[in-house]
């Protein structure tokens, strides 16, 4: 059972507190929604990269402090190799931040 | 005292004699036996038939590893332990224990034709053969394979032990009680770190019990330990605990062990649990888990009395047991001279040591010469006599062809050592191939973890010892005068110079694999390892390949002609060695198998004699079944009850989330799909909300408590998720919204009441609220107070009924309820459970989220077109409802079924068609979703989902169901009072 650092409660506290909630940092259209093809909406909707590797995904303390943040987690070691608030971006001075992907400009961070 | 006990040898107690029976038999053992090392005292091997050939067999090794002797242990009915290995069992006053596979007995076992006919059960015999005709599959292979490949049977009683369960925490986690552990835990112990040192032995001490010939700091190896074990007892900050396994390391750190706690003890006191899991969460841990033996394979080697080396050693220094009284030894390693040496010494003898290698070194040459032990060097042994014991041996020599036979009644075998790296590689530690060792070692460690001593490719005692203390950070050196451990040479399998086809040689004994098994799969494709292990089953069997898995890797490695590392290794799993499900489990059973939610009214109900269902996490009252009543009985009573008069229902479990906050109206506004804005302080609105791929995801009435505060209900299993959707959305996207989310489920018992009664129940109550229909029509909240308690009155309806839900607080809720039933009496007020509840809905069409819908239905689908706002910019959903796929024609949709044939009740989940007479497959249209029988109506109805069902209207369809198919007709949802006429009731 894995430790994960919350943020928020600023300490590692135990997996099972804890519940995965989908790539982070995409961005969720409202004022071009309309705009969109059924096309290039399915990206938004349905589309994740299913990285292997380092990926950015949020986490929901649910059993905690009620917060949702976002992480880096390595899909093949499934090691984190930080967290950090929602709204932020993953901080450059984590690990490998190389690999990460290039975080879009997003007003919220769904 | 019986010939094979040794007297002065061994850790045992031999003044204290213990009986107990194995099949039947009854046999003495001494205090500190297993039951393999006393029936091994009583002259008996032969323990257990084979898993797939039911060959005799007899324990190969001494500890945990072993893969052959599996016995019962009996303490009664629910008790019955099965598979266990009679090398870890400790005997204990009275124990009753049998062998397993084996009909009618031991000794004489009719599945052994399976032996005889072995030549057609060649590796992958049963995915050849049991292939065709498919109908016997379930009725005629797969019994007869259970009923012959058998381990212990199951008990089928209920377990009636107790199993605890706790979490630990320690700086230093040290798993291994050897020399390495425990110089790993004396070094730790300064550091006045809190330390564990596990052992799943008796004791700890390892080695230093099995093979004592050595002394450590100018002490002889008993003495050491004791001093050991006295300074690890003493110290405050060190826990040693013996009869524990670590089963599995997972993630951070976090290591289960498992306690074994009354198995040893005749007569366990009441309650006491019986073994316990512990949670440890380490900041460091240090495996010394030891080596296992390998057993050599060749042609013979699975005669009772055929053992490892090092087994036959712990049997006489650990347990003071003779394995024979002319014991040969066949090894490529050095180690064994150790084990036959020490067995001379203890006036066994030692007729010959078989070594494959020529060159023997001369130390060892001189101490067996010493002992007058002959070594046949550069020999094999090439075949074995005996059936239920061995009796003798063939010795061939390959140089000159010559061949002699040797008497024996034990044959001690040694392939060379594997490390254990089960744990550390359950922890994903890296591995690499060391070619001299012929075997894997640790590299690069994943989590804060360090091997030490023989896991880590180190042998022998000093280097144990080192190691240990260097692992806990120190620096001491061991003196320590001891026996040269020395090398060997590994085979894959011995070169069979002699044709002989009766005799096979064994990889994986519990599995019955053989050598040649393993060279069939690889000649029939498998060359992976993976597909070799499954394709054979080596390594599949409840020891998990501890012994045969190095082995089986090596002869598929030279048969596909590829170095060892480059065929890989299968992988280590969790646990490592069988662990009960009761262990697993824990307290976790019976009423503490899941959180059991009930309500404050609940006691009355289940005083009523109500019946229960499940509903997400709570038990709900069903229906209350009066004198001589079945369900449809009770649930006709009451809605009809409900209709014409009173029903008093408690629905307190729906969800309740309070939205708090200056922008609490643009945050439903968002979340759902219809309009907030323009509800009104003390009105009420059914809210649909969808998830982001416009699908129905919840819904439930709102009221609004003031400008700033909604008082959202939502679904009574849909309430979690809901707060966490409507979290996310807050958290994460509607981030400038100034709005707080309470879960409120459990601060309110709801009490519902429908029917035409109900305001005048309710009237004499209340305070502070007009109940007047002009002033409090339909769809409205008020707050004020009933029975003097402080309510949020909804004037709500999911009966169709003029209905009141009186929110109360949680504590007042069954007072509340007490004092209406009371005053409900002459309305002949009845209670209703959740049955009624859904028969009344469906006469009104209200739709039951997660019954009516699936995931995939649209509010268009569902008929709540009216529900979803044209003009709202933005709200969850919004955008993929106009996806073409989501407004394509000919969808599923929501109607209303009414069977021609009124006597029949549909089954709800039953296929619809449009024509019963077409070919199969036929094409669904789609199922029913709700289905009752309703007295209102005076008949059967239902709901369902059909394809483009809204231009279906009128038109018959049919339902296929056993026996017959009913057709029935297509119309709309709401089955009574259309208009909400009954809702006007003054």
């Amino acid at each position: 059972m894995m430790l994960i650092h919350c943020p928020y409660c600023e300490e590692k506290r135990p997996e099972i507190e804890f519940a995965y909630a989908g790539e982070a940092h995409i961005h969720r259209p409202v004022k071009d929604a309309d705009d969109m093809t059924d096309e290039e909406w399915s990206h938004f909707m349905f589309l994740r990269d299913n990285k292997r590797g380092d990926h950015a995904e949020r986490w929901w303390h649910a059993n905690g402090c009620n917060m949702f943040f976002n992480a880096v987690r390595n899909t093949v070691t499934d090691k984190f190799l930080v967290t950090y608030k929602m709204g932020e971006l993953p901080p450059k001075a984590s690990a490998s931040n190389a690999k990460l992907p290039a975080a879009k400009k997003t007003g919220g961070a769904k | 005292m019986s010939a094979f006990r040794k007297p002065g040898r061994g850790a045992v107690n031999t003044a204290v004699s213990v009986n107990f029976t194995f099949d039947g038999k009854k046999y003495t053992g001494v205090k500190g036996d297993t039951l393999a090392s006393a029936l091994i005292a009583n002259g008996v091997h032969l323990m257990g038939r084979s898993f797939k050939y039911h060959r005799p067999r007899g324990p190969v090794g001494a500890g945990s590893e072993e893969p052959n002797a599996l016995v019962v242990v009996d303490r009664g009915t629910g008790r019955e332990s099965v598979n266990l290995r009679a090398t870890s069992v400790e005997i204990f006053d009275g124990m009753v224990a049998r062998s397993q596979n084996s009909f009618p007995n031991l000794k004489f076992d009719i599945g052994a034709f399976n032996n005889t006919f072995s030549l057609f059960f060649p590796a992958g015999f049963y995915n050849k053969t049991f292939m065709w005709p498919k109908s016997f599959w379930d009725k005629v292979y797969e019994p007869f394979i259970r009923n012959m490949a058998g381990l212990g049977p199951a008990p089928t009683a209920v377990d009636p032990d107790s199993y605890a369960s706790s979490y630990g925490h320690c700086e230093v986690l040290i798993v291994g009680g050897g020399p390495a552990g425990i110089a790993a835990a004396l070094q730790a112990a300064k550091s006045g770190e809190r330390v564990i040192l596990v052992d799943e032995r008796v004791k700890i001490g390892g080695s230093l019990i099995d093979a004592p010939n050595c002394e450590i700091d100018g002490k002889p190896a008993a003495d050491w330990l004791a001093a050991a074990v006295k300074t690890l007892g003493k110290a405050a900050n060190v826990t040693v605990m013996n009869r524990t396994t670590a089963i599995g390391y997972y993630h951070d750190n976090f290591v289960a062990l498992n306690q074994r706690l009354t198995d040893h003890i005749a007569n366990p006191k009441d309650g006491a649990p019986r073994e316990e899991t512990h949670r440890i969460r380490a900041g460091k841990v240090i495996l010394a888990q030891g080596a296992i033996e390998r057993p050599l394979v060749f042609n013979g080697n699975d005669v009772p009395g055929v053992m490892l080396a090092g087994a036959g050693q712990t049997f006489l220094n650990r347990y003071g047991v003779a394995v024979g009284h002319e014991v040969a030894v066949f090894t490529s390693h050095d180690s064994a001279y150790q084990a036959a040496f020490d067995l001379a010494d203890a006036n066994i003898r030692i007729p010959v040591i078989i070594d494959v290698r020529d060159d023997i070194r001369a130390d060892l040459r001189a101490e067996a010469e010493r002992r007058g032990i002959d070594i046949a060097a550069g020999q094999v042994v090439s075949k074995t006599s005996g059936k239920l014991r061995i009796t003798g041996l063939e010795i061939y020599d390959p140089q000159s062809g010559a061949k002699r036979t040797v008497k024996c009644d034990a044959l001690l075998m040694s392939g060379g050592w594997t490390p254990s790296l089960h744990l550390w590689s359950h922890s994903k530690g890296g591995i690499k191939w060391d070619a001299d060792m012929a075997a894997y070692v640790p590299d690069v460690a994943n989590e804060n973890a360090v091997c030490a001593g023989a896991c880590n490719g180190d042998f022998g005692i000093a280097a144990a010892l080192t190691g240990g203390n260097k692992a806990a950070g120190g620096r001491k050196s061991y003196s320590v005068t001891e026996r040269d451990f020395g090398t060997g040479v590994t085979l894959d399998s011995l070169p069979n110079y002699i044709k002989d086809t009766k005799q096979k040689a064994f990889v994986d004994f519990q599995n019955d694999v053989t050598e040649k098994d393993i060279k069939l799969a690889v000649r029939e494709g498998f060359k992976s390892i993976e597909h070799v292990k499954r394709y054979t089953t080596n390594g599949m069997a409840t020891d998990q390949g501890k012994t045969s898995n190095l082995n089986a890797l090596q002869i598929a490695s030279k048969a596909v002609d590829k170095p060892v590392e480059k065929v890989g290794l299968t992988t280590f799993r969790p646990p490592y060695t069988p662990t009960t499900f009761a262990a697993l489990i824990g307290h976790c059973e019976g009423k503490l198998f899941d959180v059991k939610r009930v309500t404050p009214i609940d006691p009355w109900a289940r005083e009523r004699g109500a019946v229960y269902e499940p509903v997400g996490n709570w038990m709900r009252a069903r229906y209350f079944p009066q004198e001589g009543e079945d369900m449809h009985a009770a649930v006709r009573r009451e809605c009809v009850a409900t209709r014409e008069s009173l029903g008093i229902f408690d629905a307190s479990t729906l969800g309740k989330i309070e939205v708090v906050g200056p922008d609490a109206a643009k945050f439903m506004n968002l979340i759902y799909s219809n309009p907030w804005s323009s509800l009104k302080v003390g009105g009420c609105r059914y809210g649909l909300m969808l998830n982001e791929a416009g699908f129905i995801y919840d819904d439930g009435v709102v009221g609004r408590m003031a400008e700033d505060r909604f008082h959202v209900t939502t679904t009574t299993g849909g309430a979690p998720r809901v707060f966490r959707h409507m979290e996310d959305y807050l958290q994460t996207e509607f981030t400038d919204l100034d709005v707080w989310l309470t879960s409120a489920t459990e601060q309110w018992s709801v009490i519902a009441l429908n029917g035409p009664n109900a305001r005048k129940l309710i009237e004499p109550f209340v305070d502070g609220i007009d109940l007047s229909p002009e002033s409090f029509g339909h769809m409205q909240v008020r707050t004020g107070k009933i029975c003097g308690v402080e309510t949020r009155l909804f004037r709500v309806s999911f009966s169709g009924e003029l209905g009141f839900e009186i929110n109360v607080p949680s504590h007042f809720g069954r007072a509340v309820w007490e004092t209406l039933f009371e005053a409900g009496q002459p309305y002949d007020i009845t209670p209703y459970g959740t049955e009624t509840m859904h028969v009344l809905r469906a006469e009104k069409g209200f739709i039951i989220v997660g019954q009516d819908t699936d995931g995939t239905v649209t509010p268009h689908d569902a008929g709540l077109s009216w529900a979803v706002s044209k003009k709202k910019k933005d709200f969850v959903g919004r955008r993929s409802l106009k996806r073409s796929d989501l407004v394509a024609q000919g969808r599923k949709q929501l109607v209303g079924l009414l069977p021609e044939d009124d006597s029949v009740l549909l089954e709800e989940g039953a296929q619809i068609v449009a024509d019963p007479n077409q070919a199969l497959p036929m094409t669904m249209l789609g199922h029913v979703t709700s289905s009752y029988y309703s007295d209102a109506l005076g008949r059967p109805i239902a709901m369902a989902l059909v394809a483009d069902g809204f231009n279906l209207n009128d038109q018959t369809l049919y339902v296929p169901m056993p026996g017959k198919t009913h057709a029935v007709k297509v119309t709309g949802t709401a089955f009574y009072d259309p208009k909400g006429e009954r809702l006007n009731v003054v």
